[in-house]
């Protein structure tokens, strides 16, 4: 199998007397969605915090390309090609979509320390960023501000973040989280091709997606990766549906 | 053009016209009073850059405007007495020319910044509230404890510096000076509030973990910003030692620091002519509240609260309605 471009080792993390994370180890490889499960308050987020950078695991080693990571900042990490969506929509919400879109374009281009040129009209940044903005379909919302976007096109509005960045792979924290029956429809059919761009560790509460996208699944038990595997080993293990699936 | 373009253009033009109406009706004095705005505008604007776009809210620009000031003082005193100024390795000789105490004065001020915004950002809230109030308080008792130029009584500044071209002296030709200062920074100001590293401070202020995922640092450009507001600052620190022809340790007091707040908060938070109408009203309020009253300041608490509770934008964001960011 080929390298994996994101790989946990051994990652824990206490809080106080509380392991939020237990030694996890899980990789994610070129081209595939690596689903990750869990119960509430299994660490899922928490684990996605310290991929990303805005917590800091006490033990254990993250690779990105090859790279550790585990040292670095949050801008850092984001400039080598972490692309993130957060549980609960993180954006400025006083910028328009386009603005929030091409604050990552202007940071994929380099430097934000330029004083003079208003980004507004430069296309070189508008132009990717509308682009980032149709291919999730938020096109026609461009110049709304992102506070007055619904739940469900705040989340599309992450993905066209995360995609702008030119990201080598996505940590997606509940992108259908809020989305009625006809946007997580459309999200996962988008995320099935995203999949080929980059590859995604996804969180996810949706079952139905989950099991329509995941090319792997790992089960999160408090804080602990109890299973993982492909969709039908995770479905069929025993400890799995004892600790979560329940009565299915 | 926007509603708060047209909002601008009147402002502008208001307080340019203060001066011409004040000498046709024959109160010179008014003159001092509109070259007074323009400058506390001015210091305004450069807080603006942390306060409005950045949300750094700086209790301590006190501090860059008294470098300004005494950059000013310090180095007219030295031409005045022909003594160098003699800063132990290097010495130079004192100038009367404002084109060069306006470098010292940005000079020194983005170092001070540096520094101060080195320890500073990285606290935020209160903390970082606290921390630019106590360096400014260092630079207060500092200038205070300096005898050699004047300490507590302050300094003299017996002709007004010079300008090419200009008779500073006249107060009209030095009203219209520090005018065209403020514009030319207003300019300057909205360039890079659409700039990139605008768009990086505003979203920093409204986002600070979104900022940081995209990959850019938020503590660079906000110390960046911190600079370039302490440096504009110090700027009108300079004029105003120019405007007085006198600097005291009392430009760098907590309650001048306090003032730049209010008037920016009067005035319209992160907007490009919020310190000027904000400047604009105080000054005028002190003036015609002050002759009545030396409780002023209570009148203008309650419009300070009125603004607060009623009209969250201040002047400019009730003229202009709320702010699109495109």
């Amino acid at each position: 199998m080929a390298e994996p471009v994101l790989s946990l080792k051994g990652v824990s993390k206490s809080f106080g007397a509380l392991k939020a994370t237990e030694n996890v180890s899980l990789d994610l490889y070129p081209g595939e969605i690596h689903a990750l499960i869990g119960p509430n308050g299994a660490g899922k987020s928490t684990l996605i915090h310290q991929i990303a950078g805005t917590l800091r695991p006490d033990t254990g080693e993250i690779s990105f390309l090859g790279e550790r990571i585990d040292g670095l900042k949050v801008a850092e990490r984001a400039r080598r090609g972490l692309g993130r969506s957060f549980q609960v929509s993180s954006l400025a919400p006083e910028f328009s979509a386009l603005r929030n879109v091409m604050l990552a374009v202007q940071s994929v281009q380099g430097s934000s320390f330029r004083f003079f040129k208003p980004v507004l009209s430069d296309r070189s940044l508008v132009d990717p960023a509308m682009e980032a903005l149709a291919r999730v379909g938020l096109q026609d919302r461009a110049r709304v501000p992102a506070a007055e976007l619904s739940h469900g096109e705040r989340r599309q509005l992450e993905i066209a973040i995360a995609l702008a960045l030119g990201s080598k792979a996505f940590l997606l924290d509940e992108p259908m989280a809020g989305m009625g029956p006809e946007g997580s429809k459309a999200l996962t059919g988008f995320l099935s091709e995203l999949r080929e761009e980059a590859p995604i560790l996804l969180v996810e509460h949706d079952m139905d997606a989950v099991f329509a996208l995941a090319d792997r699944i790992s089960v999160l038990v408090y804080g602990r990766v109890i299973a993982s595997g492909s969709v039908d080993e995770v479905r069929a293990d025993p400890e799995v549906r004892r600790a979560y699936l329940g009565d299915e | 053009m926007s509603r708060e373009t047209y909002v601008n253009i009147a402002l502008a033009l208001l307080l340019l016209a203060i001066p011409f109406a004040a000498l046709q009706w024959g109160s010179p004095f008014y003159v001092t009073l509109a070259t007074r705005m323009a400058i506390l505008a001015l210091a305004a604007v450069g807080l603006n850059l942390a306060l409005g776009l950045g949300g750094l809210v700086s209790f301590g620009h006190a501090a860059f405007f008294g470098v300004g000031g005494y950059a000013a003082g310090i180095l007219a005193s030295h031409a005045f007495n022909m003594q160098p100024l003699n800063l132990g390795i290097v010495s130079f000789a004192g100038t009367n020319s404002m084109l060069v105490i306006w470098l010292v004065a940005i000079l020194v001020a983005g170092l001070l910044a540096l520094l101060i915004g080195l320890i500073s950002l990285r606290t935020s809230g209160v903390y970082f509230i606290m921390i630019t109030l106590a360096f400014a308080q260092m630079t207060y008792y500092f200038a205070i404890s300096w005898p050699a130029y004047g300490g507590e009584d302050g300094l003299s500044i017996l002709v007004r510096n010079q300008f090419p071209g200009i008779n500073t002296m006249v107060p009209l030709s030095f009203f219209l000076l520090c005018y065209g200062v403020l514009i030319a920074v207003l300019i300057l100001f909205a360039f890079l509030r659409d700039s990139r590293f605008g768009a990086a401070l505003q979203a920093s202020r409204q986002n600070e973990v979104r900022v940081a995922s995209v990959g850019i640092a938020p503590f660079r450009i906000r110390l960046a910003a911190f600079v370039l507001s302490g440096m504009i600052t110090a700027l009108a620190g300079a004029l105003y030692a120019d405007l007085n022809r006198f600097v005291s340790p009392s430009m760098m007091s907590w309650h001048m620091s306090g003032e730049f707040i209010v008037l920016i908060v009067l005035g319209g938070v992160g907007r490009l002519y919020g310190p000027v109408a904000g400047a604009m009203l105080f000054v005028m309020v002190e003036f015609l509240l002050g002759g009545m009253t030396d409780r002023w300041q209570f009148f203008l608490g309650l419009g300070l609260l009125a603004v607060v509770l009623f009209a969250r934008g201040g002047i400019v964001g009730a003229l202009a309605g709320k702010v699109r960011h495109g």
